[in-house]
């Protein structure tokens, strides 16, 4: 079977990569990027582990197919620090010890900076459920809701 | 608001980053962010990895007639198709080795799901696309698949297990007042947002290396070992960092590594085993569900009498770790409270569903769950509020102090722990705001719960309780650490680097943290029953403090001074009158022939059990933690919501408040996620019918309760001699959360003035809302 050919932009770097119809963006990240930040959970659009964005919008690379990133700017964890200068967001979950096994961070990173670009003046209300779609099984959500609202705060100042 | 602990260090010139009672950060909490932590699907793979898939029946129960691989063996990118015939040794990965367990099953399916194949393939979907050919039939038997139908058939993995004393039927019988209930809890996944995963790679001498996501490195090592008629010392087994655990890579871990280890020595190449989600949780065990029925007895005030508990679970179709679950859930149906006579039995009931397996709490929450429903039940019937009734029966202090299992409890906090959270939460008048709101509600209905945890800690089985630990110091002084325990995201590895850093006085940077692997430590125990920190820390502590002595007699010989003149000082050494670094003196020892690499050991003291007269000591202390919970519901829809959480928990002498906090905070959410909206639902045919998170909740962002206050006990203190008086608090938070389930019941139960309270099985979505408040409003309607 005829291997695609993709063109593509992944954390400000033009890439290009062969692929099966069938792969999922997810699928080329791991396996043929090596860009392993983003993490399956559920395969399914349902846990958010892979959340990166595609031209802007928030989404799941589970649910993206590798060849509908043709000519898109794809941003992953993987770009989210400025070299060694982490986005404020990886401080405040740092600082506010808004992580436990380390596999949801990401996704919420991710999911969290999209949805400071879009509001970045926040309720905790807005936060819980912009981020509801993305799943933590250790740390009970406060930290990180926590480390979200305040970055949110010092972004603005 | 909760207590948010930064987790920078706060250190001056007198400390060294690290000291214990610091909020440290996780080890790996930088490479978590930054997505750089390498979990075990996440390592570049050696040349030539293939790739396993199990194959599952499409059947619940019977005996294989015919199995028909030609269509897995024919599908694209497929190297081999593995079944039971092909395992060279015992095919069972039993943690008991009792034989009910098999790698891939036999002759006989006794779950939906159970692999009776595996796939090795060129790649992860062309294993997974020709798993789903094979041809499984069976001749069909009626399945069990419910306690009640268990019961009923006498089916059961292991004998009736019970605790008595004293003339209960007598107390009963002349108890003035007395209750008959019944405690239903459901299943739970662990759902660990990293899968099962194992990759093995073909050593020398037909021996196998194994990465795989376990807490327990060792018994992977040995069923490997047992299934492939190796030795254990032919197998290594690895695991850096798991994404959670939970209890559910306690044994369930052990199928997924054999078979990658059973694919990688008969194909001579490497071999990953990754579970999808589905499969994973079809395949794997859950968390014991639980039908109880009880009668107590108890006087006018609400003191209890006598009790007569009857457990019932479902172990699924083996025994796995049932025994000491259902042990724990016997040791834990007391609470926090003092019967004075009792006969508590436990039913272990086999069913033809997966296998249920260790989770959080290991069985203690559906027994305490008991305790709560029984003195909910009485303070009801009494118009009394339920804290005073608690207050009542709780443990004394050298009198009304023995517990079930004849264990004095010497170290009873919670009268001053519950009179400090009743005070701050403010319990009194937000149970009048409650009921003031309920009065002048007739839709939303709130309740209030205040529940206390005491959950022992040890492993039951004594043998269990002992670690070991591995510390080489190189001769730039800087540490490499080692030890039995595995991360899974608690922050372990941070813990027992602390205090080593401590007990050498060195900052923590200076110790590099590594892989937990059975070729370092030996005969390792899980990282369970909470213990993690208790054991391999003081292992830990153990081989620090044996290199601090040989350092320390070292500098006294060669530089002429008494041992009482050697000191280790933050970053530096004392010796007599002059001061030197750590590395230096460690390079002085260096040349001077002085061993750097130790081991260190550790057994729990005081512990002991006798399964035949059921009596002992099989806990070395007890945690403590209570939580008040305000929740509203809907009763036109079931709707429910947490509004308000105040907990207060005891971690003894905390060794990283930051890490406690978030243990303790994560257990509660997972707890309520149990008692709310997680539901197991298998279909009347035996199948699962929740296996993805499109069908299975575990709780959100948005079910996070608005209110949160969480604070650490500080006048917490192990009187016994656990590492700097911590201690353990990976499970006991997650029983604060009964009170979640004990509020919903105060604001079914506030509809209708009756002395009953209302029937409301866990967990207690929507639909058993709604069930719970028909029925209550019915039971007014003639």
């Amino acid at each position: 079977m005829a291997r695609n050919h993709v063109t593509t932009t992944i954390n400000g770097d033009p890439v290009e990569f062969l692929c099966d119809t069938e792969q999922t963006l997810l699928d080329v990240l791991r396996d043929e990027l090596h860009l392993t930040g983003s993490k399956e959970g559920c395969a399914s659009g349902d846990c958010g582990a892979c959340s990166v964005t595609m031209d802007g919008r928030l989404v799941c690379a589970c649910l993206v197919l590798a060849v509908e990133t043709q000519g898109a700017e794809v941003e992953t964890i993987e770009g989210m620090a400025d070299g060694d200068r982490l986005h404020p967001l990886q401080q405040k979950f740092l600082d506010h010890a808004a992580l436990q096994c380390g596999v949801c961070t990401p996704g919420f990173l991710v999911a969290a900076k999209s949805l400071l670009e879009r509001n970045p003046d926040p309720t905790e209300s807005e936060v819980r459920y912009w981020l509801a779609g993305n799943l933590c099984r250790c740390t009970g959500y406060d930290k990180i809701v926590r480390a979200v609202l305040d970055t949110a705060a010092e972004m603005r100042e | 608001m909760v207590s948010s602990h930064p987790a920078t260090a706060m250190t001056d010139s007198s400390q060294i980053h690290g000291t214990p009672g610091q909020a440290l950060q996780h080890d790996s909490a930088l490479k978590h962010t930054t997505g750089e932590a390498l979990y075990i699907d996440d390592l570049p793979e050696p040349a030539g990895t293939l790739h396993l898939a199990p194959g599952g029946a499409d059947s619940v129960c019977g005996q294989i007639r015919r199995l028909d691989l030609s269509a897995v063996q024919s599908a694209p990118g497929v190297i081999a198709v593995l079944t039971a015939k092909d395992v060279p040794g015992t095919n069972d990965i039993s943690p008991t080795h009792c034989g009910d367990d098999p790698v891939l099953a036999e002759s006989e399916i006794r779950f939906f799901g159970e692999p009776v194949f595996a796939v090795v393939a060129r790649s992860h979907r062309e294993a997974r696309e020709a798993a789903r050919r094979g041809q499984i039939d069976i001749d069909p038997v009626e399945p069990v698949l419910t306690i009640d139908q268990a019961l009923a058939a006498g089916s059961y993995v292991s004998e009736q297990q019970q605790l008595q004393r004293g003339d209960w039927q007598g107390a009963l019988q002349h108890a003035p007042r007395r209750i008959l209930g019944r405690t239903v809890s459901g299943s739970q996944d662990h759902f660990y947002l990293e899968g099962q995963v194992s990759l093995a790679t073909p050593g020398e001498d037909g021996g196998v290396h194994i990465h795989s996501s376990t807490q327990h490195p060792s018994e992977i090592q040995h069923a490997a070992a047992l299934a492939l008629g190796l030795t254990d010392a032919a197998v290594t087994v690895e695991v850096r960092r798991m994404g959670g655990g939970f209890g559910g890579k306690e044994t369930q871990a052990a199928q997924w590594a054999v078979l990658a280890a059973l694919a990688a020595v008969t194909t001579g190449q490497p071999v990953k085993c990754r579970l999808d989600r589905d499969d994973d949780m079809i395949m794997t065990g859950k968390r014991h569900d639980f039908s109880s029925e009880w009668t107590v007895g108890f006087d006018d005030d609400g003191r209890i009498l006598a009790a007569d508990i009857h457990m019932a679970s479902r172990c699924g179709c083996s025994r796995d770790l049932s025994d000491p679950v259902n042990d724990r859930a016997l040791f834990h149906a007391d609470n926090a409270y003092y019967y004075p006579a009792f006969r508590i039995r436990s039913d272990r009931c086999r069913t033809n569903t997966v296998s249920n397996t260790a989770f959080r709490g290991f069985g203690a929450p559906q027994g305490m769950m008991i305790a709560e429903q029984m003195l909910q039940s009485i303070a009801h019937q009494l118009g009394k509020d339920p804290l005073d009734v608690r207050k009542l029966n709780f443990y004394g202090k050298n009198q009304r102090d023995v517990t079930p299992y004849h264990m004095r409890v010497e170290d009873f906090i919670l009268d001053e722990l519950t009179e400090e959270l009743e005070n701050s939460s403010g319990y009194r008048e937000r149970r009048r705001s409650v009921d003031e709101f309920n009065s002048s509600n007739t839709i939303l209905r709130r309740g209030l719960a205040l529940t206390p945890v005491k959950f022992g800690i040890s492993f039951t089985n004594t043998a269990l309780n002992q670690a070991g630990a591995l510390l080489h110091v190189y001769k730039d002084g800087s540490i490499h650490l080692n030890h039995g325990g595995t991360e899974m995201g608690q922050g372990l590895f941070t813990k027992v680097a602390q205090i080593v850093a401590e007990e050498l006085q060195v900052d923590l940077k200076t110790i590099q943290i590594t892989a937990t692997q059975t070729g370092k430590v030996p005969n390792t125990s899980a990282t369970a029953a909470s213990s993690g920190t208790d054991l391999n820390g003081m292992a830990a502590r153990n081989a620090a403090q044996t290199i601090r002595q040989r350092l320390t007699a070292f500098a006294a010989s060669h530089y002429k001074v008494l041992e009482s003149e050697v000191a280790f000082r933050p970053d530096r050494v004392r010796v007599g009158g002059i001061e030197m670094s750590f590395a230096d003196l460690v390079m002085q020892a260096y040349l001077n022939r002085v061993q750097l690499s130790a081991t260190g050991f550790y057994r729990t003291p005081k512990i002991w059990w006798d399964p035949n007269k059921a009596q002992g000591r099989p806990f070395y202390y007890f945690a403590y933690g209570a939580a008040v919970t305000e929740v509203m519901i809907d009763t036109l829809t079931g709707e429910n919501r947490v509004l308000a959480v105040d907990i207060l928990h005891d971690v003894g002498r905390s060794l990283n408040p930051a890490i406690d906090a978030g243990q303790i905070e994560g257990g509660f959410i997972q707890g309520m996620g149990w008692l709310t909206t997680e539901e197991v639902v298998w279909e009347n045919d035996g199948r699962l019918a929740t296996h993805a998170p499109s069908t299975y909740k575990i709780p959100t962002c948005r079910d996070r309760p608005e209110h949160f206050r969480l604070q650490i006990f500080s006048r917490g203190e192990n009187q016994e001699e656990t590492v700097y008086r911590s201690k353990a608090v990976g499970e006991p938070p997650l029983m604060l959360a009964l009170s979640v389930h004990q509020a919903i019941t105060d604001a079914v139960a506030s509809l209708i003035n009756e002395a009953e309270l209302p029937h409301l099985d866990a967990p207690a979505t929507p639909e058993s809302i709604l069930a719970a408040v028909d029925a209550r409003r019915a039971s007014t309607t003639p």
